[in-house]
């Protein structure tokens, strides 16, 4: 029951979220704004419920099984990837690499510097 | 009915029922976790691709089209949505941790959408890949539904961008450990952080494995990179000359 109940709350959340999406004339999709809405929900409210933490934990314990059918989607492009597979997969692998390296780095650098300054401000 | 004609209708049903995308998916997915776990979590066997994979090859060898395989596999990828949203509570909980790092990381998120967009788009388009390509590639590290949304907005294939997500995350699981211990990176906060923002939920997956504090920090950074994303995109390819 309580894993039922907890979709329940995170499919009503998605549709608020999309519902907002709408209203708003967002350019985000609704599943991001449905975990905004639910994370500001949280902070509010103070504690996470079991029925939540059961769909949550269950539903990312899977998440790779939820990439599979859009990864699929692949083969549709059969004759744009034999025309461009080197650019793609050298533009994917490259710009993986250079995220990789490039974000880990400044994230180091920057908590770094800023753990430096942190006793000045208590 | 002749028996031709019924050994027919069967093959239809079987092609076109959603009954066999979705139990073709969930079995392929338990062998490729079989195989995963088998070669000790050899980031190589990543259970996406293989699974994609030995898909793509059964459709091909049924003759069976992806429309046929989506109606099953519809209801799967259907749950991305609630998944996604479900990223609030590993986020709420670690939120005492993240409010520390609050800086670096908003710092550390603008610099990687510019980094991330312009690396893949000026190597495809260096290597000589069409302007729709270049433009699909663009938000390649965000989470896959975002990431459709968004190239629909700047007017890429959505479903070449689904793809090019999903590899994109792959490929990140695969070298991102790898990479942090040569950069002798060694906390998780910063692992998770550059983790889900190359590599989003297959990123975020991997880095459950190594650590939960790894795997919230992923998921943080899939989320916010997913919004900020979404709203810089547009306007830095407008600024860029690309749309």
């Amino acid at each position: 029951m309580d894993f039922i109940l907890g979709v329940a709350l995170l499919i009503v959340f998605q549709l608020l979220g999309e519902i907002t999406v709408i209203l708003f004339a967002l350019p985000v999709s609704g599943p991001v704004v449905g975990l905004v809405l639910l994370l500001v929900t949280l902070i509010i409210r103070g504690r996470v419920g079991k029925q939540l933490k059961a769909a949550s934990t269950t539903l990312l314990g899977h998440l790779s099984l939820l990439f599979v059918p859009a990864g699929v989607g692949l083969m549709l492009h059969y004759q744009l990837l034999a025309k461009e597979w080197l650019a793609i997969s050298v533009a994917l692998v490259i710009g993986t690499v250079i995220m990789l390296v490039s974000t880990a780095a400044i994230m180091s650098l920057t908590t770094r510097l800023f753990s430096k300054g942190q006793p000045h401000e208590h | 009915m002749s028996i031709d004609e019924r050994l027919a209708a069967v093959w239809l049903l079987i092609q076109s029922s959603p009954l066999t995308g979705l139990g073709l998916t969930l079995l392929v997915y338990c062998l490729a976790m079989k195989l995963y776990k088998e070669s000790g979590h050899n980031p190589l066997i990543n259970p996406v691709i293989v699974s994609v994979l030995i898909i793509i090859a059964t459709l091909i060898i049924t003759d069976t089209s992806y429309q046929q395989y989506f109606t099953g596999g519809e209801l799967i990828h259907f749950l991305l949505g609630p998944a996604t949203v479900s990223l609030a509570v590993p986020l709420y909980m670690q939120l005492h941790r993240i409010k520390k790092l609050l800086l670096p990381i908003l710092i550390t998120l603008v610099s990687s959408v510019f980094i991330g967009c312009f690396s893949a788009i000026y190597i495809a388009d260096w290597l000589g890949a069409s302007l729709a390509t270049q433009i699909s590639i663009a938000p390649k590290s965000v989470t896959t539904p975002v990431a459709m949304g968004i190239s629909e907005n700047i007017g890429g294939i959505v479903s070449l961008t689904a793809g090019l997500a999903v590899t994109t995350g792959v490929i990140g699981a695969i070298l991102g450990t790898k990479i942090f211990s040569l950069m002798a990176i060694k906390d998780d906060s910063i692992k998770g952080i550059a983790m889900g923002l190359t590599s989003h939920g297959i990123g975020t997956a991997r880095a459950f494995q190594v650590s939960d504090q790894m795997g919230a920090f992923s998921g943080l950074a899939m989320a916010i990179t997913a919004f900020t994303t979404a709203f810089m995109l547009p306007w830095i390819l407008s600024l860029a000359g690309f749309l």
